[in-house]
């Protein structure tokens, strides 16, 4: 069986969903960084499979620049966070509302 | 149209006043008060000397030739509407500028003694320079739009002016009222504006000013139609800034203001705005008899009127205010009878005589410990005897005792009167002339004859006002004498050098002239003399009449004021009991009536402010501003937020997964909206 752009496709929604799902219904703030982690690494199989198929090197270059987003985005996120378990002793996202009002 | 010469002296004549009030302005307190009056003076004084180049550059040049501009920039460009920033001299604007500039000097110099002891010295001197400026953008505006900036401007200092001693609430009530009343006369201004662009605007090609004076002048044969509204609104703002009836009751009222206040601003300069718009409009008003009658009419009642007034008031500085009322009255019948160039012969000998009249009666009032009222005053004439010989001087002039100023000007509107055909108007003027000797002589006796009437307290601190104070007096009593000779008639053999400067002003181009003429020939026989005098300049209507009778009229005219002089010294010196039972005849009402200045004040509250009250209460307030405004728009508009909010709010949990929830499915909605809209 050939693999096709649409395959590629499936499994980059397939992952984007499950990385969606994830923030969504987790309350670990370093699962759902994780999960953020998931959808960044779908779109960059969507760039990766489109730069390949129309033959444009293009895509390539928007991949490593969103690694290097992905990898700053994680470690701001995780220091955040260790600042909040410091003083919060947890990363439970629902009991961190205090931004509500 | 000939070329225009570049002055750009012109626009420095304005800015260095406003640049006096603006360092004075700004650093208030800090500076010493001598400092603050010394620096007015010598913004006002530069521009007085700026004003004596340029006119003196005038005079070098050809008579028709007599125009200088200085077109800063443009205002208003949008279309064809255009108007600029701009200042222009001409023989007529030159004459007022050295009335402002130079008598508006030498009030600067006695306000430095009179003001000397104020704390509030230096805000009076800001206020006194902005005046200068303000007055001096209404006189060389190049057109009718920078002029209303001035008279706006000069609005605004008034009442800052007459309510300077604000914490008296009296003091800032008639500021008030002097503000409001403008304000009324202003409207009518406006609107004869708007007449003005509404019927030209369509007929002008670019890069003409739609409100430039000679522009106007051009194209008076478009306005020609709505000459007579047009007019008559531009007149409503004249009866308001030159105290005309019916809206003089804010200038008595504005003697609440300090004396030089007074002086420069309620007697000599502003309050002539409006006979200066006039005339600086005559090519428009000459079109319409109608429009002129009126002004003549109203000039000429306003003038017995006050003179009556003036009669009864106890208070110094009201009698010279209805005098005020009264000369402004003058002025207006000349304007009316075509003598554009002797109201402001008049404008100006009025100037020098009644600025000396208000600053003698301000070294009396700071003799007198700040007493107005004339009843407690008398025999100040050994106490302050330069006082009293330049007052003597000014009350000569202003009853038109030859050969002081006031005789030639008020002479030859007397005699513009006469020849305008209408005989009534003449004689309002020669009885309210007769009147204004009367009460000068009263005033004079009752101030500086017989015995002191003041306390001890008072009597003990009587004393000759200082140099500064006295020498304006004195540089004004030789101008109150000598200042009506550049315009001595030529059948007194001399030379109407005056209205020769003023006649390439007030000589029509041949479109203005035909069409007048065709005024005339469409009926309203009264102002045919009026345009007539007014297209022949200042040359008498009645240049070829033979001078005889106007030797009888001035002779006349000079007997009846040598007259009610000699009555008012009679009844006020030697007889009292002639003036007791003056107060008591016909039962004493009749001067209760004058007293109390024909009830106008009274009559105004009643139909007009009592109204207004009730209507702002009951509708205005609580219909309109508690239901409407407050109740609909604010609170109505403060409900909606509100309840808005309450159900957003529900929104805004502080659940982070609820909000990527909430995204989700606003993404998803998108996605399927993109998907299936094609």
């Amino acid at each position: 069986m050939e693999i096709t752009l649409t395959h590629y496709l499936l499994l980059a929604a397939a992952i984007f969903v499950t990385g969606m799902v994830g923030f969504i219904v987790r309350r670990n703030a370093i699962v759902m960084l994780m999960c953020v982690e998931l959808m960044l690494s779908s779109v960059n199989i969507v760039f990766a499979a489109f730069s390949r198929f129309h033959l444009d090197g293009g895509g390539h270059v928007f991949v490593l620049m969103n690694f290097a987003v992905a990898a700053a985005e994680a470690a701001i996120g995780l220091a955040i966070l260790v600042e909040i378990f410091r003083r919060r002793r947890t990363v439970n996202v629902d009991d961190l509302k205090t931004l509500m009002e | 149209m000939e070329s225009h010469t570049t002055e750009t002296l012109l626009r420095w004549i304005v800015l260095v006043p406003l640049l006096g009030a603006a360092i004075n302005g700004l650093l208030n307190r800090r500076l010493p008060r001598q400092v603050a009056g010394l620096l007015a003076s010598a913004a006002v004084l530069i521009s007085f000397a700026l004003s004596v180049t340029v006119f003196l550059r005038l005079t070098g040049m050809p008579a028709e030739a007599r125009f200088v501009s200085d077109i800063v920039t443009t205002w208003i460009g949008f279309g064809n509407l255009q108007v600029d920033l701009g200042f222009a001299m001409d023989p007529l604007s030159a004459v007022m500028s050295l009335v402002v500039t130079g008598v508006g000097f030498l009030i600067h110099i006695y306000s430095l003694g009179y003001m000397a002891h104020d704390k509030g010295s230096q805000r009076f001197f800001t206020y006194l320079n902005l005046f200068i400026f303000a007055m001096m953008t209404l006189v060389l505006g190049e057109n009718l739009l920078m002029l209303f900036v001035g008279w706006e401007g000069v609005g605004l200092c008034s009442y800052l002016l007459i309510s300077f001693w604000f914490t008296d609430e009296a003091n800032a009530a008639a500021g008030k009222k002097a503000f409001i009343v403008n304000r009324i006369g202003d409207f009518g201004f406006l609107l004869g504006m708007f007449l003005i662009g509404a019927t030209l605007l369509p007929h002008l090609g670019g890069g003409e000013g739609l409100l430039s004076f000679r522009v106007l002048q051009q194209h008076a044969g478009i306005l020609a139609p709505a000459a007579t509204a047009i007019c008559l609104l531009l007149f409503v703002g004249a009866t308001g800034k030159s105290a005309q009836i019916p809206l003089f009751v804010w200038l008595p009222d504005a003697m609440a203001g300090p004396t030089p206040v007074s002086a420069l601003i309620h007697a000599a300069t502003m309050v002539t705005a409006g006979v200066y718009m006039i005339a600086r409009m005559n090519f428009l008003f000459v079109l319409t008899p109608t429009a002129m009658t009126v002004v003549a009419t109203v000039g000429a009642v306003t003038a017995l009127f006050a003179a009556t007034i003036a009669l009864t008031q106890n208070d110094i500085k009201k009698v010279l205010a209805y005098s005020t009322v009264s000369q402004l009255g003058y002025m207006m019948l000349a304007c009316g009878v075509g003598a554009f160039s002797i109201a402001i012969f008049h404008v100006m000998t009025h100037a020098f005589f009644k600025a000396l009249l208000f600053l003698g009666s301000g070294s009396v009032i700071h003799a007198m410990s700040d007493e107005q009222d004339m009843r407690v005053m008398g025999g100040l004439r050994k106490k302050l005897p330069l006082t009293f010989w330049t007052f003597i001087a000014g009350t000569l002039a202003l009853a038109g005792i030859a050969p002081l100023a006031g005789f030639f000007s008020k002479d030859e509107i007397l005699w513009n009167a006469w020849n305008s055909g209408n005989k009534v108007l003449w004689a309002i003027g020669f009885i309210a002339a007769g009147m204004t000797a009367f009460y000068m002589m009263r005033l004079v006796v009752l101030t500086f004859f017989g015995e002191n009437r003041a306390s001890a307290e008072v009597k003990s601190h009587i004393h000759e006002s200082p140099a500064t104070m006295t020498m304006p007096l004195v540089v004004l009593a030789v101008l109150s004498i000598a200042g009506g000779w550049v315009g001595i008639p030529h059948f007194l053999g001399g030379g109407a050098h005056f209205m020769t400067w003023l006649e390439p002003v007030f000589s029509q181009p041949a479109v203005v002239a035909e069409l007048a003429h065709g005024a005339v020939a469409h009926g309203a026989e009264a102002a045919a003399h009026g345009a007539e005098a007014a297209s022949h300049g200042a040359e008498h209507a009645g240049a070829h009449a033979d001078t005889t009778m106007e030797w009888i009229l001035a002779g006349a005219s000079l007997a009846w004021g040598i007259l009610g002089l000699l009555a008012g010294y009679f009844v006020y010196a030697r007889k009292v009991s002639v003036a007791e039972s003056f107060q008591k005849m016909g039962g004493g009402w009749p001067h209760k009536v004058l007293l109390n200045k024909y009830y106008v004040d009274e009559a105004y509250e009643g139909a007009i402010i009592r109204p207004m009250y009730r209507l702002s209460k009951t509708v205005l307030w609580k219909w309109v501003d508690v239901g409407l405004i407050n109740g609909l728009l604010v609170e109505g508009s403060a409900l909606v937020v509100a309840v808005v909010g309450s159900v957003m709010r529900l929104f805004q949990n502080g659940l982070v997964r609820f909000y990527a929830w909430s995204f989700s499915i606003g993404v998803a909605v998108f996605v399927l909206y993109l998907s299936f809209s094609g």
